[in-house]
């Protein structure tokens, strides 16, 4: 709990991360900056996690512990997905988008 | 009386078709003209034993002549529906027995001379012992569906036959034609069965024509139900007769007929004029009874008017024809017709039961006159290699037995006393004119025409202008020789027959005697025809020429049969096929089909359409889900109350 | 093992035999021994169809259940009457005669002969079952290798081909499996579990809303393989394209199936939607019967007038069906008897002229009875029953549903019935029209002088066919007796509600 600051102004907060992840997420060219936005979505939704654990459930720790799988996933996952384009670089030697549309139809 | 041996009499022919038709390759020519006429000549005496036996031997039962039947079932349609297969002697059926074994023999023996050499010698005979058998299996039929049987396998022997000469295209479309015609009036008669199966309960020829100890009503409730002010059982009579009109080339079912002349001489000589075609009298005759009585006879006019008219159609086309075989084709219709004539006019009971008495009489002597003509026609162009008439002239010279067998064949159905065509021709007369006059003179009229038409052929043939031939015209070898003159005797003392002793519609028999008036004013017309063809005809001169000239147009319509070969062509060629078939192919190809296709079609295009949005791009897929979920969010919160 | 999974097994074993064997010899010779069982086996089986029928009344003989799937009720159910005694002879003579038609594939012949027998394994299957469920599974196996056999061995568009039939017939299976879960979830109606087992649906009264939703679906099901008009595209194109052997098996047994399932199937479980709805099939039927006989007036390929000519006596089976009687349900069955005997006699005539002259096209042909007697007499005589002549089988069948259509009052029906009727006359016209054309006039082509004579095993194959269509239509009455027989508890249902 953080005196002066209510839920809303949190959740205003997390909302408008997540959203920026999902423009990011949609309109950037390049894998890397994808992975970025995808980071960011995450983040938000771990930090919605904790404020609702803190404000509503304050007795309870379910929401702790699930930012922190959050954050171990998304680590293990970033792990991947950049293994997964640094191979990709090395076959088509390109990270944009549009280079990677062959998986159609 | 045992009638059991009589299923031989078609099983024998059978068996010598079987015989010949599988082992067709393997036996010699020579080998199957034997076993062909050996066969038909046992089924012979054995007709003959049996009608000795049932005539004389067992004789009348109660004043009647009884009727025989064996028979076993076929097949079942229904608890009480059933086909039989069986034998049925009556009086008409021993004559048919009689008329038919004899015709086929004679031609059986004829055959081996006139096929002679003929690449088909063995296919021939095989044929020709199918349609013996077909035909007395029709003649023994016990009831309708049996009849029908046979009926068929006649008509597709006699396809066969016509098509004998099947790389000849005018022989092979002659066959067809037999064939679809009587097919067409078959799906009347099949029609008519059908109705008489519903409403009558039973095919079996025996309760259909049961008639109470009066002599006078039917079993069954013919009147119970009506269609277009008719009653069905009338309805299927007509229907019947039409089958019976196509299988005897009545009008207007009768343009097969001179096309069937496309066969061999003597299938024309057994088929086409002396056995099948008249299965169509039999087939009324065998029904009389109910012809008779259901709704007053109506059916029966129309048999009568129907014959009638044919009888003169035929008659006045006869006259211009020049095709030996043609003129003799019209000459069987005009004949049947006559008999059809003498059955319409008929009545039930003893004397004036003369027309049936008289349309029996005259299928009897008419097959032994009209075999022998067209035997006689076969032996002509067998030595001069034409149908024309204008290829003939003063045969008497180099063919005598020919020439005197054709000749008392053409006074017999002239009608002049006393050869057979007088007696039976002046019953139908006597029949036609007690009952209907007007039917009467339009006998009488063609009994002028026919000799008339008669003796233009003979004197045509055999008289008339000298003429070159090739090779020197001989006369035909025994086996030819022998069946004109066993038939010219037939032609002479068949005659006298006191046939109405034997045969007459209540099987009881009536003392037949001679209405000398009415022969006289027969035997008159007949005498004037013939003299003009003596006139027109027995030495070359232009008479004819100048006289049909005159006629013009009537000549003219009446050379080409008042066209209605023309007229079924273009409802074959032009409707059915043009206005029908090809559309309704078009129709399927195009709608039918097209539809079907058109939905695989749709199919295809829809998923070119769609297949875009699996686009590959990871972007578009986030998008869309992005949009799903505030979509579904919106839905959630606007709609969910 | 008893007598009727036999039917299944072997088949299954001869497959399985065809893929360890080698080479074109070996698959044939395998191949008709394996046929050669199956026939031994259907003969016996109609022998011991005879013993047993004489004690035992029941509706169904030799019946076996074996669980399936416990869940939703589903058993291998199987059980045989007079009818499906008689298709399974036929469906064994086909086949049989079909191999010895394609004695000479040299084009993959295992694949071949595996796909083939496939194919047989689905329609004996599919006519012993008398589980729903079972029977939907054997249809299925039946239909798809179609496919295969159309689509490779096939000649002219056969992938167009392949295509279009097998889709036309998912299509319609689809339809038909709608209509199979609607009675089997209505088969607890009068309380008692789902079953998937006809007999067992048979005696539940099924509400008559049901059957009024669910009997167009299972009859256009199988009707569409029965070509009923005007979902009979697939046939003209389908056996055009398929190879002898095929066509064979396709016209003189699969679609008989479509007859079958429809009185085992449709009528017999949903009477009240049989009644309710006959008078609108009899139009699509009756339509068709006359529509196929003009149809195939103005072909020129062989193929497409036998198509056509199929769907003409194909509409009479389901015609006869629909007149709810049991004359013309006896002339059905009888019919499809005769019609599998006669087109697949038709299809291996028309093979082995298409084999020799390289040529369908019956303009292009001429003068055939003077250069291959043989095959030509066979071919007029197969055309002679076609046309229903007496002494062939095509006669009784089509007397029997013309008596049995009769019988059915009402001026609708006669109509229909005498429109039926008037399609003997259109036959007879384009099966001589072929006959004039093809088979006699004279020789248009030289080559053709020198053609080869029949071979003894397209001999043997012809004279498969030929004696049995020889044998019903002289001696019918044991086999229609049979049928007529085992019609009646079929039958009862609809009359009960008349």
């Amino acid at each position: 709990m953080i005196a002066g600051i209510s839920i809303y102004e949190i959740f205003t907060l997390t909302s408008i991360l997540f959203f920026i992840g999902i423009y990011g997420f949609i309109t950037r060219k390049n894998l890397i900056s994808i992975l970025i936005s995808l980071e960011l979505i995450l983040n938000a939704s771990a930090v919605n996690f904790v404020v609702i654990n803190k404000y509503l459930y304050p007795d309870v720790l379910q929401g702790v512990f699930f930012s922190i799988f959050i954050i171990a996933v998304a680590a293990a996952e970033t792990a991947l997905a950049v293994a997964i384009i640094i191979n990709l670089y090395r076959q088509i030697s390109s990270v944009e988008v549009k280079d990677t549309e062959i998986m159609k139809y | 009386m045992d009638i059991s041996y009589i299923v031989f009499i078609p099983l024998i022919p059978l068996a010598v078709f079987l015989l010949l038709g599988i082992f067709n390759q393997q036996i010699k020519p020579a080998v199957s003209g034997y076993i062909g006429v050996l066969g038909l000549a046992t089924s012979a005496a054995l007709s003959y034993y049996a009608a000795y036996q049932y005539f004389f031997v067992s004789g009348k039962v109660d004043g009647v002549y009884p009727t025989f039947v064996e028979k076993t079932v076929w097949m079942n349609f229904t608890d009480t529906l059933h086909i039989d297969m069986g034998i049925l002697i009556d009086p008409i059926s021993v004559m048919m027995l009689i008329v038919v074994t004899t015709i086929s023999l004679m031609v059986h023996i004829y055959s081996r001379g006139y096929m002679h050499g003929d690449a088909g010698y063995t296919k021939f005979f095989a044929y020709l012992s199918l349609f013996s058998f077909s035909m007395l299996g029709l003649v023994l039929a016990t009831n309708l569906f049996q009849i029908y049987i046979f009926w068929e396998l006649v008509g597709v022997s006699s396809f066969l036959l016509i098509g004998y000469y099947y790389t000849k295209t005018s022989a092979v479309a002659a066959a067809k034609k037999a064939f679809i015609v009587t097919r067409f009036a078959d799906f009347g008669f099949l029609i008519g069965i059908l109705i008489v199966g519903y409403y009558a309960g039973t095919f079996d020829f025996q309760t259909l024509n049961a008639v109470n100890p009066e002599g006078e009503g039917l079993l069954f409730q013919w009147g119970a139900s009506s269609f277009m002010g008719l009653s069905v059982i009338t309805w299927a009579l007509i229907l019947i007769f039409m089958g019976g009109a196509g299988k005897s080339a009545m009008f207007p079912l009768h343009i097969w007929l001179p096309d069937a002349m496309e066969g061999p001489t003597p299938v024309s000589a057994l088929i086409h004029a002396a056995t099948m075609v008249v299965a169509g009298v039999y087939l009324v005759a065998r029904l009389f009874p109910m012809y008779y009585f259901v709704e007053d006879g109506f059916a029966l006019n129309i048999v009568a008017y129907v014959g009638a008219f044919s009888s003169l159609f035929a008659a006045i086309i006869a006259l211009t024809q020049t095709d030996i075989k043609r003129v003799l084709a019209f000459s069987t219709m005009s004949q049947i017709g006559y008999m059809m004539l003498a059955l319409g006019v008929s009545s039930y009971k003893g004397h004036e039961g003369v027309g049936y008495m008289a349309s029996m009489f005259h299928l009897f002597t008419h097959a032994m006159f009209k075999a022998l003509l067209f035997l006689g026609a076969g032996s002509v162009i067998h030595a001069v290699h034409s149908n024309y008439l204008k290829d003939m002239g003063s045969l008497r010279k180099y063919m005598p037995i020919t020439n005197i067998t054709f000749l008392i064949a053409a006074l017999a159905i002239a009608g002049v006393p006393p050869f057979a065509g007088f007696w039976s021709k002046d019953e139908i007369l006597v029949a036609a004119f007690e009952k209907n006059q007007l039917l009467y003179f339009v006998g009488l009229f063609v009994a002028g025409l026919t000799a008339f038409y008669m003796f233009r052929l003979y004197f045509g043939i055999f008289w008339g202008k000298e003429t070159k031939y090739h090779h020197e015209p001989h006369e035909s070898p025994m086996s030819m020789a022998f069946p004109l003159l066993f038939l010219a005797i037939m032609s002479i003392v068949a005659g006298f027959i006191p046939f109405s002793e034997f045969i007459t519609a209540d099987k009881a028999g009536f003392e037949g005697h001679l209405d000398l008036p009415l022969a006289a004013v027969a035997v008159g017309t007949g005498l004037v025809g013939i003299i003009l063809a003596w006139i027109f005809y027995k030495k070359e001169n232009d008479l004819a020429e100048r006289f049909s000239n005159a006629f013009g147009m009537f000549y003219k319509w009446t050379f080409h049969k008042f066209y209605f070969d023309e007229l079924y062509l273009f409802i074959t060629r032009k409707i059915i096929f043009n206005l029908i078939s090809a559309p309704i192919a078009k129709f399927d190809k195009k709608y039918v089909d097209g539809t079907m296709e058109g939905i695989g079609n749709k199919t295809v295009i829809i998923s070119e359409k769609i297949k875009g949005l699996q686009s590959g791009r990871l972007q578009d897929y986030a998008m869309f889900f992005v949009s799903g979920v505030v979509v579904v969010a919106l839905v959630f919160i606007y709609l969910w109350t | 093992m008893d007598i009727l999974s036999l039917f299944v097994i072997v088949p299954v074993l001869t497959v399985l035999a065809l893929v360890f064997s080698k080479g074109l010899k070996q698959a044939r010779l395998i191949s008709m021994i394996g046929s050669f069982i199956q026939l031994g086996m259907a003969i016996n089986l109609l022998f011991a169809y005879f013993r047993e029928r004489a004690v035992d009344k029941s509706v169904m003989l030799f019946t076996q259940d074996y669980v399936w799937f416990k869940n939703f009720n589903v058993h291998y159910a199987i059980g045989v009457d007079g009818i499906s005694v008689a298709l399974l002879l036929l469906t064994a003579i086909v086949v049989l005669a079909g191999v010895f038609i394609s004695w000479k594939t040299d084009d993959l012949p295992k694949e071949f002969f595996v796909s083939l027998l496939v194919l047989a394994t689905g329609v004996y299957g599919f006519f012993i079952s008398i589980d729903l469920f079972t029977m939907f599974v054997f249809y299925e196996i039946a239909v798809i290798p179609m496919y295969l056999l159309i689509g490779i061995w096939g000649s002219g568009p056969k992938e167009y081909s392949a295509m279009k039939l097998t889709l036309m017939l998912m299509g319609a299976s689809a339809v038909l499996m709608v209509g199979v879960l609607g009675i089997y979830f209505n088969s607890n109606a009068d309380g008692g579990a789902l079953t998937f087992n006809i007999l067992e649906i048979a005696k539940v009264h099924i509400p008559f809303e049901a059957q009024k939703l669910f009997f167009p679906l299972t009859f256009v099901g199988f009707a569409v393989l029965g070509a009923l008009f005007p979902f009979h595209t697939w046939s003209p194109d389908g056996h055009a394209s398929a190879p002898t052997a095929v066509s064979m098996l396709h016209a003189g047994v699969l679609m008989k199936l479509g007859g079958y399932g429809v009185f085992r199937i449709a009528m017999f479980l949903l009477p009240l939607g049989a009644i309710e709805w006959s008078w609108f099939f009899i139009i699509l039927s009756a339509t068709g019967v006359i529509y196929g006989a003009f149809g195939a007036l103005k072909q020129t390929d062989l193929k497409y007038i036998n198509a056509y000519s199929s769907v003409s006596h194909l509409g009479m089976v389901l015609f006869a069906l629909l007149m709810l009687n049991k004359t013309a349900w006896n002339g059905a069955i009888l019919q499809s008897l005769s019609h599998g005997f006669m087109t697949a006699l038709f299809f291996a005539l028309i093979g082995m002229i298409y084999g020799r002259t390289h040529t369908r096209d019956i303009t292009k042909l001429g003068g055939l009875l003077k250069v291959m007697p043989f095959i030509s007499v066979i071919y007029v005589i197969a055309g002679m029953a076609s046309l229903g002549l007496p002494g062939f089988s095509g006669f009784i069948a089509e007397m029997n549903i013309f008596v049995g259509a009769f019988q059915h009052e009402g001026m609708f029906y006669r109509v229909a019935t005498i429109i039926s009727v008037s399609a003997i006359v259109v036959t007879a016209v384009y099966i001589l029209r072929v006959l004039g054309i093809m088979l006699m006039g004279e020789v248009k082509n030289d080559e053709y002088l020198n053609l080869p004579k029949a071979t003894w095993f397209e001999i043997t194959g012809i004279l498969l066919l030929l004696i049995p269509m020889l044998g019903m239509g002289v001696a019918p009455l044991w086999l229609s007796d049979m049928t007529m027989d085992s019609i009646q508890p079929f039958i009862q249902g609809v009359l009960n509600h008349l």
